[in-house]
């Protein structure tokens, strides 16, 4: 019995949703940002902030990864409190901001050994290793970050932010101002994150793209979240579907990754 | 947290010093202006400054040094700006580190791309002929002086670095601080300027560390100079490390 009640406590919480938002505020000056957010994402789910530009996104996004405190309200990510426990939220996270956070003067390599070193691991050479040939760095590695293409810029963006396994990833805007190509590249990267079981929070201004990866999407509009829910569930929002015929013409997408041969959905 | 500060200071300082050694146009830069500075004096104005029985280069050497440490900070300050402008800083502070670590590895870095120059300056200074009979304990002090001075101009060039808007605007601040040793004793005996100016000159905090760091090398008493340069190295040193904290504190909020 007392054997059973002496369980050390978890130092990485497994229950409950992987994040929780209450009633979040927050203002720059006379700027009222954000007027009371509330969300929840389950684990191991993906969940897509969608706003347009100044909606607020990467105020909560900062607020969740602990860079900002909000005016009022509470959030929760993998189960700490975000201003009072913030040392324990970020051991569980790890944060893909909107500007690529790479060192341009190091390489691909030495940026995730940087990473591995500072997240305290065993064998970060062995580390970067694995996660240059995950995605597809390998021969880029000993290249210094600053040669590197958009793409593959936000893909060792990504991998550093991998480093750890932490529990919950945040990804700000990844694929904003990347060509298509490098796109496709970002959301097989998220795919696979989910598929591990990572939690993962991206915002979006894109519409496909929250129509291509998440599980549960949240509107977000003039400081508010409008509606949650499943793609289908939101769809559901508006009448049901009339059947018409129109003759399938190809989007420039369909054209461009025929004409450039790389199409890889 | 703190538990990390030394290794993670230690493992983000090596990141620096990375981009120092990558970029050795900074150092060279850094030293190429005092070292020219010093040619010009030394061969050009040095002949019609009367300095008595004492060899110019032995002469101005101090305050060369001073304006080597004046436009390296300015480096410092380029460096945290860009971390700051790219998602590094706050990619570093979403992560389980020490934070603090991230403001120090740039202000060790300083120290040690300052010293590289320091030697680079030194070693043209030694081919001008410059020459000391100075004890190791001389040395010593001059070293000691020399660190403080960039330690306190390290912390001044942090808050620039936190808080500019542009490239500009975070190296802009180090102009006057490179400017303050032609107003003090650095390159002429502030006894031949008008009273204004050598009443502006004799209380600035320049002169009395440049009148130091002479005495040291030319073996002669330091006086109570000593004393003023250093109340001046700990007083500037603590009013930036103070504001820079606040800076910080701001950014970070």
């Amino acid at each position: 019995m007392l054997a059973l009640m002496s369980i050390p406590p978890a130092t990485k919480q497994t229950r409950g949703p992987a994040i929780q938002v209450q009633g979040l505020q927050k203002s720059y000056k006379q700027l009222h940002v954000l007027r009371g957010v509330d969300f929840e994402v389950a684990r191991g789910s993906i969940f897509a902030l969608l706003g347009s530009n100044g909606a607020g996104k990467t105020t909560i996004v900062k607020i969740l990864s602990t860079l900002l405190k909000a005016d009022t309200g509470a959030a929760q990510v993998n189960g700490f409190d975000v201003a009072a426990q913030a040392a324990d939220v970020r051991e569980s996270i790890s944060l893909t901001g909107q500007f690529t956070a790479v060192d341009e003067i190091l390489t691909g390599r030495e940026n995730l050994v940087l990473v591995a070193k500072l997240r305290h691991l065993k064998d970060p050479q062995a580390i970067a290793d694995d996660l240059l040939r995950r995605f597809s760095l390998t021969e880029a590695g000993n290249r210094r970050a600053a040669t590197y293409s958009g793409g593959m810029r936000r893909r060792l963006d990504i991998a550093m932010s991998l480093i750890g396994n932490p529990p919950v990833i945040f990804l700000d805007e990844p694929t904003a101002g990347l060509d298509p190509q490098a796109r496709i590249e970002v959301w097989q990267a998220v795919k696979n994150l989910a598929q591990s079981g990572t939690t993962v929070l991206l915002t979006t201004q894109y519409l496909d793209e929250a129509e291509q990866l998440a599980d549960q999407i949240a509107i977000l509009h003039q400081g508010r979240i409008i509606v949650t829910g499943t793609l289908a569930e939101l769809k559901a929002l508006l009448p049901p579907a009339e059947v018409e015929y129109v003759e399938k013409q190809p989007t420039l997408e369909d054209v461009f990754f025929a004409v450039v041969g790389h199409n890889q959905k | 947290m703190a538990t990390h500060f030394f290794t993670d200071t230690t493992v983000l300082t090596g990141r620096t010093m990375r981009h120092i050694t990558r970029s050795l146009d900074t150092i060279l830069t850094t030293a190429i202006t005092p070292i020219i500075m010093m040619l010009m004096f030394v061969y050009v104005f040095g002949g019609a400054i009367d300095t008595g029985s004492v060899p110019y280069v032995n002469y101005m050497l101090p305050g060369i040094l001073l304006i080597t440490i004046a436009s390296g900070i300015a480096y410092t300050a380029f460096r945290l700006f860009m971390d700051m402008q790219g998602g590094i800083f706050e990619r570093f502070h979403s992560m389980p580190i020490a934070r603090s670590s991230v403001l120090w590895a740039h202000v060790l870095t300083s120290l040690a791309a300052n010293l590289i120059s320091l030697v680079l300056v030194f070693g043209v200074a030694l081919l001008m002929g410059f020459r000391s009979g100075a004890s190791f304990l001389a040395w010593l002090a001059v070293a000691g002086i020399l660190f403080l001075v960039t330690l306190a101009l390290t912390w001044i060039a942090v808050i620039p670095g936190l808080t500019a808007k542009s490239v500009d605007g975070a190296s802009a601040f180090s102009y006057p601080l490179l400017f303050l040793p032609f107003l003090s004793s650095a390159f002429v005996p502030t006894q031949t300027m008008p009273g204004p100016v050598r009443a502006f000159a004799e209380n600035q905090p320049v002169t009395s560390i440049v009148n130091t760091i002479r005495a040291l090398f030319l073996q002669q008493p330091v006086g109570a100079d000593i004393w003023t340069a250093l109340a001046w190295c700990l007083g500037i040193l603590a009013v930036a490390y103070i504001f820079a904290s606040i800076a910080y504190r701001r950014r970070i909020s």
